[in-house]
Order: C-alpha cells, then structure tokens, then sequence
C-alpha cells in the first residue's frame, strides 16, 4: 500500500514483499526512495533493520534444531513475528509448529495484502480509522509478555523501551531498535559486576 | 533502473543476515554467557520495538489513540485474557478513543 504511493510499480511492490518478506525493511527501502535517497543508501537503511533477524536466528537455530539441509529454506522466515512465537512455546516440536505455522500463515497473509493494497488502496479505506495500527505493538507486547519473567527480563526490556523511544528523533530510522538492542549486554554485564563484587552466585546460574 | 537495483541488494541482504543466524554453530552458544545474551537479545527488540510502534509517527514521538489501545492490551494481558482478545481490545479501543475524537 505505501510503496504503491510512492512511485513503485505493481511489479516491484509485489516482489520486493515475496523476497524481502521483513516488513519493517520494506517500509524502510520504499520511505527512503520516496525521498530521493539513492538505491544503495535505501538498501543499507533496510539492510539495517534486517540485521535484528540475525538474532532471532541465532536463538532459533538452537531451540529448532534445524537439519543442516532445512536452514536455507527456514532462514527466509525468521522474522519478528516467527521468532516471537517460536520462542513462547514450552517445547521443541511446539516450538517448530509455530515456527511453521506462523511464517506460512504471516507469509500468505503478508503478500496478499500487499498486492491487494497495491491494487487498490483508496478501496480498502483508512485502515488507521478502525484501530488496526494498534495491532501490531499489541501482538508484539502480547509475545513479549510471557519472556518478561524475572527482574533482569524487565530490566532489558525497561532501557531498551527507553534506548528505542529516546534516540528515535535523532538517529536514523531502523538504528534506534539496534543500539535498544545492546539494553541486554549492558544489563548482563552490569548484572555480572554486581554480583561478582557480593561474590554470591550469578542469578542465572541458579 | 535504480529501484531495482535497491530491491535487489536489500532482497539479498536481508536473505544472507536471516540465514547467517542460523548458521552459527551451536558450539558457539552452549557457553552460559552466550546463551544469557541470546535469550535477552529478542526481549531488548521487541520492547524497543512495542514501544516505537505505540509512540511514534515516523521519526516523531506522539502520544495518541494508539497509547490508550495498548494500555488496554496490557491490561488484558494482566487478566490473562487469551492472545486474540489482546489484540482485539487494543484495536477496539484505539477505534473507540479516535472516534470520540482522541
């Protein structure tokens, strides 16, 4: 829908959607050529967002045990959304379900309403009138609710909320959420300093 | 021309990083540490990532309808209410809120 109003055709809409499939790297490739930023600068800003799959990847591939031969074909959905669901489930073979489950669903409904937003986005009306931008921080919060369960959870969550809202204004889009990301090694670290100096036991190590 | 190009190197880009995640040997996370900092790295995304949907409009902070639909998603997440309810009540009441004009 956006990217049809800002100059792309049927064509690239559809299969930047197919390929790309990481929709905050969409937004942000299409916003940067609707403002006249070259193609390689609007890659790198999507590139920039992308790098967050890396490590959901990295969490995935332990908790999926994915066979060597599978990892070409599963990488191309190890998104937010997947990654979220994945690592809520209680065991491997729920979490593999819902790593199926949700990336062919998100994949099928993703592209759908891109090209029927590319094809007609005037006749699907104002989206924001009915409350569905909210959906999304609230699916997101509804994942990240059941991983918040001891104090050092909401402590990362806590400064990265804070790393994320307060350098959105002056840094460039998708760069905020990475350095929100460095609230979990910053947390680790001063975690580990504090009880080093006690001398008791590391909470996680319990 | 140019179009095409950028949506080819990001389609390539953002297929390699997702794929390098993956690829890492699982030698490398079996270390205590490692596996502290994958597990708290998704907690740090999604947050930032929560939050930035609910209070911003681009690269600008705003305190809207949004705010009050996901306090209700909160809220309902306290109640233990089922995931579709969530979702539900923070896109009911964002539609509410901005109807009666918020």
């Amino acid at each position: 829908m956006t990217s049809a109003g800002s100059g792309l055709t049927l064509l690239q809409t559809c299969v930047l959607s197919l390929l790309v499939f990481t929709g905050a790297s969409q937004f942000a490739l299409v916003g940067a050529l609707a403002a006249g930023g070259g193609p390689f600068t609007a890659a790198a800003g999507a590139l920039f967002l992308g790098v967050r799959n890396a490590f959901y990847g990295l969490r995935l591939s332990q908790l999926l045990a994915l066979p060597r031969a599978v990892r070409p074909f599963a990488a191309q959905w190890v998104i937010d959304e997947t990654a979220a669901v994945s690592l809520a489930q209680p065991t491997r073979r729920s979490a593999r379900i819902g790593f199926v489950v949700t990336g062919l669903s998100l994949y099928l409904l993703w592209n759908l309403t891109t090209l029927l937003g590319a094809l007609g986005a005037e006749a699907i009306g104002d989206t924001d009138a009915w409350g569905l931008d909210a959906a999304g921080p609230a699916v997101f919060l509804a994942l990240l609710a059941p991983m918040l369960r001891t104090g050092t959870e909401r402590t990362v969550a806590g400064l990265a909320v804070l790393l994320g809202l307060g350098l959105l204004p002056v840094l460039p889009a998708g760069v905020p959420v990475l350095v929100a990301a460095l609230a979990a090694p910053a947390v680790l670290w001063a975690r580990g300093r504090r009880s080093a100096s006690r001398g008791d036991v590391p909470e996680e190590d319990r | 021309m140019n179009i095409w190009i950028a949506i080819g190197v990001t389609v390539l880009g953002c297929y390699a990083v997702k794929l390098a995640g993956l690829l890492v040997p699982a030698g490398a996370l079996e270390r205590p540490l490692v596996r502290r900092l994958a597990a708290l790295l998704p907690v740090a995304l999604l947050a930032a990532l929560t939050a930035q949907q609910t209070f911003s409009d681009g690269q600008v902070l705003v305190l809207d309808a949004r705010a009050a639909g996901v306090a209700a998603a909160a809220v309902a997440l306290i109640l233990r209410a089922p995931f579709l309810l969530v979702v539900a009540a923070a896109v009911g009441v964002t539609a509410g809120v901005r109807a009666l004009g918020g």
